[in-house]
């Protein structure tokens, strides 16, 4: 039953997963790519882990395999924020079909202060 | 007080990932949570100590739930547009104000916009978030707030103001 429930969540994972490399190479700048990369590969990483957890059920494994979920979805976004700010700092345009942006707009008059 | 929990939390944490009772573990577990307590205690969000009460605990249980429905929500919203030949995008970077004061709800909160449909939080200025939305539905700054921040904002206030 638990190693059935383990195929089912890591054949979703990985789908996920894919999505999130497909994302990764069509959309066209760091922001919408980092979008993709952030949803779908924590989801996709997430839910193997959590087959790796049915698989091998309450023990040593299956324990550190929850802890890396909780890891997961922690540091991910944040490190998406990071990424995503650090770029926008260092001067990277938002893409040529983006229609507004209003992070640069308040940053011209407060480039000190920010 | 707060540097004891906080030191329980790391001994408890170390505990699952070695997940061993034999007394040599135990040993080493105390040392190193004393020695990390002793140097990252003062970064140890003091709100969090609020949450150990039932009432929040229901709200946070029910954030949890809110929380995963987005995720995989947001999860299918990437798959459509990436897996779209014509790639139904319109991005852009938006401003929308928040509520919250509490450092810790705010970083749920800025968590959770990133791991939600379409979103992602760039930076933070005073009451302000910057979120890069990859599909805008309106330039109406109160609308955007409406659909993007109230969703979590209500929840996470019940939880940790």
């Amino acid at each position: 039953m638990s190693e059935a429930a383990g195929w089912v969540f890591i054949i979703i994972g990985i789908t996920f997963d894919l999505v999130g490399c497909i994302g990764l190479v069509r959309l066209p700048d760091i922001y919408n790519r980092l979008q993709a990369a952030t949803k779908c590969v924590t989801l996709g990483t997430c839910m193997i882990l959590l087959s790796v957890f049915f698989f091998v059920g309450l023990n040593s494994v299956g324990v550190k395999a929850l802890l890396c979920i909780w890891f997961v979805l922690i540091t991910s976004p944040t490190s998406a924020h990071a990424i995503a700010r650090a770029a926008h700092r260092s001067g990277i345009r938002l893409w040529v079909g983006s229609v507004m942006d209003k992070y640069a707009d308040d940053k011209e008059g407060t480039e000190d202060t920010a | 007080m707060k540097r004891f929990l906080y030191f329980l939390i790391l001994l408890v944490i170390w505990l699952l990932l070695t997940w061993s009772l034999h007394w040599q573990d135990l040993v080493v577990g105390v040392v190193i949570a004393l020695i990390a307590q002793l140097l990252l205690g003062d970064i140890f969000p003091v709100g969090v100590v609020r949450v150990f009460n039932p009432v929040r605990f229901f709200w946070l249980f029910t954030y949890t739930w809110v929380f995963f429905f987005y995720v995989i929500k947001a999860n299918f919203d990437v798959a459509y547009r990436v897996l779209n030949l014509y790639m139904p995008i319109k991005p852009g970077i938006v401003k929308v104000r928040t509520k919250l004061q509490t450092d810790m709800a705010r970083t749920f909160l800025a968590n959770s916009i990133t791991l939600t449909p379409g979103t992602l939080s760039v930076d933070m200025v005073g009451d302000h978030l910057y979120i890069h939305w990859i599909n805008i539905v309106s330039e109406d700054p109160e609308k955007e707030t409406e659909i993007i921040v109230r969703r979590f904002e209500k929840l996470l206030e019940r939880i940790f103001e």
